[in-house]
């Protein structure tokens, strides 16, 4: 009998999954990958709690330094019997799959759970889609896909289930975000139900198959060619059989839930002609569209795909209506070159091979295609795009539907404005920003409809590229019907936007219904709101006869002190207006989930929350608007019209969130795009921005250095060029001899900067009359806006500095160098991005990148702007991502290559001497290539040989135009986080640091997985909390610059720039110069060490000054000298390390939950430190220099 | 010898009482003092405005950057509790009362009427004998009256009073316009005993980088002629007790207050500076001087040089300033 005490709890597809894997596993081995991470997370805080699996232990979970490392442990913990499982994604998945062989190869239970997503190709996406899982199927494991949140805590049992008795290993899977990310309301399994799917006798024969050296057995020999083949196919019988099992397993988690489920799901009439087969997410959408359709008196039907691998024929041909006479094969992956993607191959074969059966009297037209790459909307239009499709009478095979196929022709037309949105129930979209709290408020809301009310809710979340000033979409569904829903809200009756600048940039209104809510945060009283608003957004809210209420949410959130998070205020309001809840219930549910959410954070979060909630009301207001458009406010234009050709046509509609309508042949074939389009995307996210005040300012060039984001810099130029300046722009005579009688300006671009102000905490001159001023202060962008625009031009057109003038060796010389990395969407206060910028300074215009996958390659790569960019003569970094794991190997390749190409464009040269002239020759031959003026040079010599060849068309000549530029020296810089170099990445790190190639390789140390959101690595120091060490962190950090000195041929430096940038300057240079590989680790603080990141770079002193971080350089060069090779720069411990620890909230959370712990822990840790410091200072003892002070702030 | 007391309705062995400090913060130290023969110790402050500041801090640090990119939602594990409320500060008190003899006086240092009394329910419930309100109130609006900072203080006192049952001290600043009717206002809302003086964080500017930074000094014997003053006038004036703090070090430094007055005297720079080996040093040198002397009790000499038992009351008061000039100025 079914189960008829139901709990019904509002979770994601991601807690849903590891909601069973918890108690069904003794084991886990983890790594983080979007969008699987939070299950391993999950299952770290669960355990950490003391949540026990049903067998009453609780399960050990272990991180591991890469996927090929957990699966490696999974294999390990399987074969000892462990009941064990891990989560994954895209190439987490691929990383998996040697073993995943091996698993499957020896018939090994265990459900490995994956929250499909995009492989990397032409490039990398964070987002859902099948390709993942479909390079995975012909591991031997079993494929189960789910489609919803309920589904997939539904099959994660089933395939616990079934995998212990089938022994075929399976993969359980379903899309990533639209799944692994969408809240829904959902039935939860009970511990008697989890229980009785699972048989004892089975795990008991699992753990009998354990190795162990008290009855050994031997597995995992090597087989000969007379032998494999044989034994290869002696797993056969397990695959039949899987079938079958899966299939009694649903029928006995029918019976425990009255859930029911087959292997594949036949959904419409009985007399169905035409069909759509689809795996995932896309059939709750294609369920809908049929319901729709066949009311309209349509036959169309729809074959869900549960059980992909081993795909039973019999099973599928039993559920197909024999009238169907079309079928549709719906893939969410692409396999270039193929004769059509896996599922349709699959289907056409089984069709085929019906024939002997007879199960058709005439065989069904079967077409294939791909949709939803990268969680690319799927909707109801384009499904009823594809059935009319079958309704033709040669419908087009090998077809994409969703996008615009301009290329070659393979989209299906679709009617975009045909919807199902049912008109019952609230559908929602709310506009916010990451910072203000939307989207928390929003998963706020659903859980209090959800568990308030017998409404069924969805919530899904759209968030953009960008880590600073990021937009949140939030897209809410409630209704008295399950939400099959799988694509965002097409038509709203209610608009929330929180943020009043998104009306100038994007048609916040374009899906609401006539006579919807409209809810607006504005800075505008309620008098006043009306005149402020856009042109067109006047027009709509009439034409669409809208309710109009407004809000100042932020003057309720400063009354309140919640500090510009304005989450509860909307919500209050939400409720309030949409009467989903009386709103005296509504305001008691929000209070409720108030002290559930920060109840243990204490009474004083509870209680300002409180207060806003209470103080809302009174400024929310209806506004009564005049029935004509009054405004002159005209929509803003996206990019500048001075913007190039490509940024125009295609990056701008990406930036205007209508990337979906660019075509094919828009995009880049082979994903090559041109540099430098951050700079088109004015973002103006800053409230305040700095100005120079050039009277106090001593020009010492620290701002222009630490500024994260590159909008402040500097040039030194000749006064006569002020004439054509705008009258705000500030102009000072140069302090430094060298540029005497030239002008100095220091300059902001103001609606690039995200207003962090890390510039004016380093700035070190005071105003003398004015102490709280320095020579540079923030001030509000609003009123200064234009005219800083019309400086930051002025500023532009203004020559670049003569770099052969500059001294590259000082912080005051290299300000004025420009920087060809700039205005990158990393968080507001970046600890990376800094050194990145100098490195450009120093060597951009020579430099090639390899960027290891992790936050700089989503700042510094992530459409639909990128920072990389060129200097005038168009030289400038070129950049590229590999993946994650082999980012040191792609550097060596660049590497590699350029030596080739470098020593065969001298043996050409070498050639065609008589040509290009003994002198020249011999002068290129032999350059000296060590400083700007020398490169300079060399750089005019290869000009000079490329005139004298260019017109010589013999095979040397036309090869050596062709490698020539390698004749001036470039730069190989390995770029990357610590979860690359001390973990994924290490052992191609130190392949290459063995290598003794000429690679720079800058390691840019947050300490944590900080674009996964902050998991542990080995780089994470002891007694810090991050995810998957939540109870801090036991052991110390790993010492990665000791480990590269061992080499004895490695440059290594240590540095951190907030503590002394001359010392970041130097160690850069250095590690430039020396011919052989360079290791620089730098200290780089981060949004995930829970600081003030204004403070980042004082917080980066205190990490020198107590000796947590100290300053170093290690030099082989010096070896040739005689000396000791390794300088400590930096001075004694002066401060305890909890002077610097508790600053940061990873040390202080431990401090506020585990208080003893901490204690201990911050005791050995400081040990750590004063025993590595005296390791160091006994390394430097012989011929070390004296150690300088940290930075102190100059006197002004 | 007869050093025993009484303050706030507790005999204690002898008047030297550990005041508010951070040595208080570790129950072994509470021990050692305990030991080295303290009569009670005053725990360190329950500052209520450092819990609303810390609790804000986490919450804030705990959002930052959060639901802003798709791939780290979060930067923090989501942990199951917090130790943000005063239960760390309670917890302390309830391990120290179970380790240690001496009475404890927890102190509170509130900033609102909610935190002041609700702490101090909290604090006798974790076993506190009596409770020592630090009321600090830096009147820097020049549009808050005196009389209202005055009624502040009296309000805070009733509103703690009717909400614990053990006695209540009140330790205040020296800075009001009329300090004896202030004192005697406290006394009849129902303060056990004034703590005199209480001293504050006074900033200092660093002439190098031009900022304002905090600046703790311990005190000098010099800081004892403001509260010696003030008890010499008080005692014998109000029914509460008399704890004299501020600048004593030495066994002269105690012997004098009690002369003036006070029931107890408290210790602080002198122990942080010394350690807390200078209790014993201190009631040694109390007892030689009482033995030199002929005192057999503390309760002999106690008020015997207060404004009303001396032999010069005049010299308390502020006549006395001119004096003391002129004397200075005698030798010249």
């Amino acid at each position: 009998m079914p189960n008829t005490n139901k709990t019904r709890v509002t979770i994601d597809g991601n807690e849903a999954a590891a909601y069973v894997a918890l108690r069904v596993n003794e084991v886990a081995a983890i790594y983080p990958i979007t969008p699987s991470s939070t299950m391993g997370e999950l299952l770290d805080e669960w355990t950490a709690a003391g949540q026990t699996n049903i067998w009453g232990t609780v399960p050990l979970v272990q991180e591991m330094q890469s996927e090929a490392g957990a699966a490696g442990t999974v294999h390990g913990a399987l074969q000892r019997g462990a009941l064990t499982t891990t989560f994954t994604a895209s190439q987490g998945l691929l990383l998996m799959i040697p073993n995943m062989y091996k698993i499957a190869g020896e018939l090994t239970a265990t459900v490995f759970h994956v929250a499909a997503r995009s492989l990397a190709a032409q490039a990398l996406s964070i987002f859902g889609d099948q390709s993942d899982v479909m390079a995975a199927r012909a591991t031997g494991f079993a494929l189960l896909a789910s489609s919803n949140v309920q589904e997939t805590m539904d099959f994660a049992l089933i395939a616990q289930a079934a995998t212990l008795e089938s022994r075929v290993p399976f993969l359980h899977f379903f899309d990533g975000f639209r799944t692994s990310h969408e809240i829904n309301k959902i039935e939860q399994l009970s511990g008697g139900q989890i229980r009785a799917m699972i048989d004892d006798d089975l795990v008991l024969a699992h753990r009998r198959r354990a190795l162990t050296p008290d009855a050994p057995v031997i597995r995992g020999t090597a087989q000969n060619p007379d032998v494999f083949f044989q034994a290869r196919e002696a797993v056969n019988p397990f695959y039949e059989r899987c079938p079958g099992i899966v299939a009694k397993a649903m029928e006995k988690f029918q019976k425990l839930t009255g859930r029911s489920y087959r292997l594949f799901d036949y959904y419409g009439p009985p007399d169905a002609r035409r069909l759509i087969v689809i795996i995932g997410s896309g059939a709750e959408a294609v369920q809908d569209t049929v319901d729709k359709l066949n009311e309209a008196g349509e036959k169309v039907g729809l074959l869900k795909v549960r059980l992909y691998r081993p795909f039973s024929a019999e099973h599928f041909l039993k559920v197909i209506p024999g009238s169907v006479r079309e079928i549709a094969v719906l893939d969410r992956t692409k396999e270039p070159g193929s004769s059509g993607e896996p599922l349709y191959l699959d289907v056409v074969n089984v069709i085929y091979e019906s024939r002997a059966r007879g199960r058709f009297r005439e065989l069904p037209t079967v077409i294939g295609g791909r949709y939803g790459l990268s969680s690319k909307e799927f909707t109801p239009a384009m499904i009823k795009g594809i059935f009319d499709e079958l309704k033709k009478e040669q419908p087009r095979n090998h077809f994409t539907v969703g996008i615009d196929d301009d290329l070659t022709h393979t989209s299906l037309p679709y009617d975009p404005k045909f919807t199902i949105e049912s008109a019952s129930g609230v559908r929602a979209i709310f506009y916010g920003l990451g910072a203000d709290g939307t989207v928390s408020a929003n998963k706020s809301s659903i859980k209090i409809i959800g568990e308030n009310t017998d409404n069924y809710v969805q919530g899904y979340f759209v968030y953009d590229s960008k880590k600073a000033g990021s937009m949140t979409i939030s897209h809410l569904r409630f209704g008295p019907k399950p939400i099959h829903s799988t694509y965002l809200v097409t038509r709203a009756n209610f608009v929330g936007c929180h943020q009043f600048t998104f009306l100038e940039s994007h048609d916040v209104l374009e899906k609401l219904d006539e006579g919807g809510i409209f809810l607006l945060n504005a800075h505008y009283g309620k008098d006043e709101v009306w005149d402020h608003l856009p042109q067109h957004v006047q027009q709509t809210i009439i034409e669409k006869k809208l309710q109009f209420y407004v809000i100042d949410a932020y003057q309720v959130a400063h009354e309140s002190g919640m500090q510009g998070r304005i989450n509860t205020i909307m919500q209050t309001c939400f409720f309030a207006i949409s009467g989903v809840l009386p709103r005296e219930e509504a305001i008691q549910a929000i209070k409720t989930m108030i002290e559930k959410t920060y109840g243990k954070k204490g009474e004083e979060v509870v209680r300002m929350n409180y207060d806003a909630v209470d103080h809302t009301l009174a400024h929310l207001h209806k506004i009564d608007y005049p029935r004509k458009v009054t405004s002159q406010i005209p929509r803003k234009p996206v990019v500048s019209p001075k913007a190039p050709e490509f940024v125009q046509t295609v990056t701008a509609k990406m930036m205007a969130c209508c990337g979906d309508e660019l075509p094919v042949s828009a995009m880049p074939a082979d994903g090559t795009y041109p540099v430098g389009t951050t700079k088109w995307e004015k973002r103006n996210i800053a409230e305040d921005i700095p100005v120079w005040d050039p009277q106090v300012c001593i020009q010492c060039g620290k701002c222009v250095v630490v500024c994260p984001h590159a909008v402040i810099r500097t040039k030194i130029y000749a006064p006569g060029l002020l004439k054509d300046a705008p009258s705000a722009f500030l102009s000072i005579p140069c302090k430094d001899k060298e540029f005497s009688g030239q002008n100095y300006t220091i300059q902001v671009a103001p609606e690039d900067c995200t207003g962090c102000g890390i510039c004016v905490d380093i700035c070190p001159a005071k105003n003398k009359m004015e102490t709280r001023l320095k020579a540079i202060n923030m001030m509000p962008l609003a009123p200064i806006r234009e005219q800083e625009k019309a400086s930051w031009e002025f500023f532009e057109s203004l020559p670049e500095v003569d770099r052969r003038l500059v001294k590259q060796s000082s912080v005051r010389g290299v300000q004025s160098l420009q920087p060809l990395f700039e205005f990158s969407g990393a968080c507001a206060g970046c600890g990376e991005t800094p050194y990145i910028k100098l490195a450009t300074q120093l060597f951009g215009d020579r430099m090639l990148v390899a960027n290891a996958t992790g936050c700089s390659s989503i700042y510094g790569g992530n459409l639909p702007t990128t920072p990389w960019t060129k200097n005038k003569d168009g030289r400038g970094p070129a950049w590229s991502n590999s993946l994650f794991e082999d980012n040191a190997e792609f550097g060596l390749g660049f590497s590699i290559a350029l030596t080739k190409q470098k020593q065969y464009a001298l043996e050409l040269l070498r050639k065609l001497e008589p040509e290009a002239g003994s002198a020249l020759v011999r002068e290129i031959a032999d350059a000296r290539q060590t400083d700007e003026a020398e490169i300079f040079e060399q750089r005019k010599r290869v000009e000079l040989l490329k005139t004298k060849i260019i017109k010589n068309k013999s095979a040397e000549a036309v090869h050596l135009l062709s490698v020539a530029d390698t004749l001036v020296k470039k730069s190989v810089w390995i770029i990357g986080g610590d979860g690359w170099a001390y973990d994924i990445g290490f052992g191609g790190l130190d392949h290459v640091l063995a290598s003794g190639a000429d690679v720079n390789i800058l390691v840019l140390d947050t300490e944590v997985y900080s674009n996964t959101g902050g998991q542990m690595s080995k780089a994470t120091p002891r007694g810090a909390v991050a995810k998957f060490a939540a109870a801090g962190k036991k052991l110390g950090k790993k010492d990665l610059a000791r480990m590269a000195m061992t080499y004895e041929h490695v440059y290594v430096a240590n540095v951190a720039m907030g503590a002394r940038d001359e010392h970041t300057l130097k160690a850069f240079i250095e590690a430039e110069r020396y011919e052989g590989p360079s290791l620089i680790i730098a200290y780089s603080h981060c949004i995930a060490h829970g600081i003030d990141m204004t403070a980042g770079m004082q917080i980066q002193k205190d990490a020198v000054m107590c000796g947590y971080w100290p300053l170093f350089r290690y030099n082989p060069q010096l070896f040739k000298e005689g000396k000791n090779p390794l300088v400590l720069d930096s001075p004694d411990p002066k401060i305890p390390l909890k002077d610097y620890a508790y600053k940061g909230n990873r040390f202080k959370m431990l401090v506020k939950s585990n208080p003893e712990e901490a204690k201990r822990l911050i005791q050995l840790a400081q040990e750590d430190v004063l025993r590595r410091w005296q390791t160091y200072q006994a390394m430097a003892q012989a011929g070390s220099e004296a150690p300088a002070a940290v930075d102190q702030p100059a006197k002004s | 010898m007869d050093l025993t007391t009484t303050y706030l309705g507790m005999k204690l062995k002898n008047p030297l009482v550990a005041s508010a400090s951070p040595l208080s913060e570790s129950v072994d130290n509470i021990a050692k003092l305990e030991d080295k023969g303290i009569a009670a110790v005053v725990m360190h402050s329950l500052f209520e405005e450092q819990l609303v500041l810390e609790a804000r801090e986490l919450n804030r640090h705990l959002t930052a950057g959060t639901e802003s990119y798709a791939e780290s939602l979060s930067y923090f594990p989501e942990l199951s509790h917090f130790v943000v409320g005063p239960e760390e500060y309670l917890d302390h008190i309830r391990k120290a009362k179970r380790r240690v003899k001496v009475p404890l006086i927890a102190s509170l240092n509130g900033c609102s009427s909610g935190g002041w009394t609700k702490y101090a329910r909290n604090l006798q419930e974790a076993g506190a004998d009596a409770l020592e309100l630090n009321i600090y109130f830096l009147a820097a609006k020049a549009d808050t009256e005196g009389a209202a900072v005055e009624e502040e203080y009296i309000r805070i006192l009733k509103a703690v009073k009717q909400n614990v049952d053990i006695p209540v001290a009140v330790k205040l600043s020296p800075f009001f316009s009329s300090m004896a009717n202030m004192a005697k206002r406290l006394d009849e809302a129902g303060a056990g005993a004034l703590v005199l003086f209480n001293r504050f964080y006074q900033p200092d500017i660093d002439l190098e980088t031009l900022d304002v930074v905090p600046n703790v000094i311990l005190s000098t014997p010099q800081a004892t002629r403001l509260p010696m003053r003030w008890i010499a006038i008080l005692h014998g004036r109000l029914k509460a007790d008399l704890a004299a703090t501020g600048g004593i070090h030495t066994a002269e430094d105690v012997l004098k207050m009690l002369m003036v007055g006070a029931d107890v005297t408290m210790l602080c720079s002198t122990l942080l500076r010394n350690g807390v080996d200078q209790v014993g040093v201190i009631l040694e040198g109390m007892e030689r001087w009482m033995q030199e002397h002929g005192y057999t009790s503390v309760r002999q000499m106690r008020g015997s040089m207060s404004q009303k038992s001396c032999a010069d009351p005049a010299a308390f008061e502020r006549a006395n300033y001119m004096k003391a000039l002129q004397t200075y100025r005698k030798p010249l």
